[in-house]
């Protein structure tokens, strides 16, 4: 096992230096304009003097703690109406077929509403955000309560448990999976959006920076600014799924 | 009996939207609504009328969807096929594993201005983005539809020495055919998303540029009701491709447990 994994880590990092390699010939190569394509050295370059008291760094910390702040939002707004929802199957058959007929909204399609209401700002942004990335956890708590085992609503019965007792040791840790694979899908579309919302409003942030940058050509900074968008998304979903596997430890256990 | 619970069900989801839609009305008669943000729905519906008659909603719209078409088949395409060579190939997944892991992560939207830099605004530079945004999905759920192939159908490819081509044409596109559709169906509603997107942040065309235009001319009317068919969009796509796949690969829908 250990023999094969060593295998696939030389592949890989082989390939990746392979790709690299592409890069830095085709724009050595000068096949697409230095201007709008720059090599692998520039954008490193970019990379680091960005980082190293650049401005980068601080807008870097703009566009995490947007994203941040935006998806806790979302993930206790959503988990919370969630619960209300799910947890009465009256309330169920009444609200849900509407939000099932919201979900395919795009949620950028809400930005101009948004502005409308709060202006160019940072709250639009992070009302953007938090509606957006709602409704992957308020979906998977309605269909978690609502998928769970009917058995188990009769022992709660049979043991007299209160509703909150039944949310809280029976329903939450049973649409717990559910939750937690939405929570990592809200991250995503977090950040997402804060992107979008930085470009749009002109808000500090990486999206804002990428976009200034290609208005005047700064490409170097640009692939630097996308480098670092893809590193926060690689860290945010490793960091989830890190924390769902351990948190789920009793599942795999009990199964 | 079914029909009567279907009524029944239809009445209750009906009963939420409708009470909202009344009560904002009489909110709006009753304030004398004049606003630059709201718009009372009777406003909404006759300014859905007017951009309807004038064409401009259905230009937009026309503009959208055959972006969002073009690009879904070239990013499914193209991620699909990547997908089924790294399904079949064990030697190219291990490789290209941790590549694909690093680029996968890079948020669509940061690839707008990398894009409008290099093609300018237009149907083009939509349609690539749109295109790279589904690639990675459809590449993981290919790959993962090949993987899961019934491995005495490859023993029989092998027996036979089918080559890459029998093999690809005769064995795996055939088995993996009903997991390639559920990928073009989730593909079909994020496609419609960054058609969207795109077209609020960057590119002058479609709803989401009309919706966009609405806002700052300050047609609050004309705002809702371009979101309300954005929204009755993608909810058509969705009902369209739900039932196609219903119609033609019924044993899967059951499988996927909803």
């Amino acid at each position: 096992m250990k023999h094969f994994s060593l295998r696939k880590l030389f592949l890989g990092c082989g390939a990746l230096a392979l790709f690299i390699l592409a890069w830095k010939l085709v724009t050595d190569a000068k096949l697409v304009s230095p201007i709008f394509f720059p090599g692998p050295e520039r954008t490193y370059a970019a990379l680091v003097k960005g980082l190293s008291g650049g401005a980068m760094l601080s807008q870097t910390l703009e566009t995490v703690q947007r994203m941040l702040l935006g998806w806790l939002l979302a993930s206790f707004v959503g988990v919370f109406l969630g619960v209300l929802i799910g947890v009465s199957r009256r309330a169920r058959a009444f609200i849900a077929p509407t939000l099932e007929l919201l979900r395919p909204l795009p949620a950028s399609a809400m930005i101009p509403i948004a502005i409308a209401f709060l202006g160019f700002s940072d709250n639009m942004v992070l009302v953007v955000i938090a509606f957006g990335a709602l409704w992957p956890m308020l979906l998977a708590t309605i269909h978690g309560f609502a998928a769970m085992e009917p058995r188990l609503y009769e022992v709660s019965a049979l043991l007299g448990l209160s509703r909150a007792q039944v949310i809280w040791k029976l329903a939450l840790p049973s649409a717990m999976p559910m939750i937690l694979a939405s929570l990592r899908l809200g991250l995503t579309i977090s950040l997402i959006l804060a992107v979008v919302g930085e470009m749009l409003a002109s808000r500090q942030g990486l999206g804002q920076s990428i976009l200034a940058a290609s208005r005047s050509f700064r490409s170097p900074d640009l692939f630097a600014g996308i480098v670092i968008l893809g590193a926060i998304g690689l860290v945010g979903s490793r960091l989830l799924s890190f924390a769902e596997r351990r948190l789920l430890r009793w599942q795999a256990v009990s199964r | 009996m079914r029909a009567a619970g279907l009524l029944k069900n239809s009445w209750r989801a009906a009963l939420l939207p409708v009470t909202l839609i009344v009560l904002a009305q009489v909110a709006a008669t009753v304030t004398q609504l004049e606003s630059d943000t709201l718009a009372s729905p009777f406003d909404i519906a006759r300014a859905f009328v007017s951009i309807m008659a004038d064409g401009s909603l259905l230009g937009a719209t026309l503009d959208t969807l055959k972006a969002a078409a073009a690009g879904c088949i070239l990013g499914v395409g193209a991620g699909s096929l990547l997908g089924i060579v790294l399904g079949l190939s064990r030697l190219a997944d291990d490789a290209l594993d941790l590549t694909i892991e690093l680029l996968r992560p890079v948020p669509v939207v940061a690839l707008i201005p990398v894009v409008m830099m290099l093609l300018g605004f237009g149907a083009e530079m939509e349609i690539v983005i749109i295109a790279l945004g589904l690639l990675w999905p459809s590449v993981v759920l290919a790959r993962a539809a090949v993987k899961e192939v019934e491995p005495r159908l490859m023993e029989v490819s092998d027996v036979l020495q089918l080559g890459f081509l029998a093999r690809l044409t005769k064995i795996v596109l055939p088995a993996i055919l009903p997991q390639l559709f559920m990928s073009l169906k989730l593909a079909a509603g994020y496609a419609l998303v960054v058609a969207v997107t795109v077209e609020i942040t960057a590119n002058p065309r479609g709803l989401g540029y009309g919706i966009m235009m609405a806002q700052q001319a300050l047609r609050p009317a004309e705002m809702f009701a371009y979101l309300i068919w954005i929204g009755a969009i993608g909810w058509l796509i969705s009902l369209l491709l739900n039932s196609v796949q219903r119609a033609f690969f019924p044993v899967f829908v059951k499988g996927e447990g909803r």
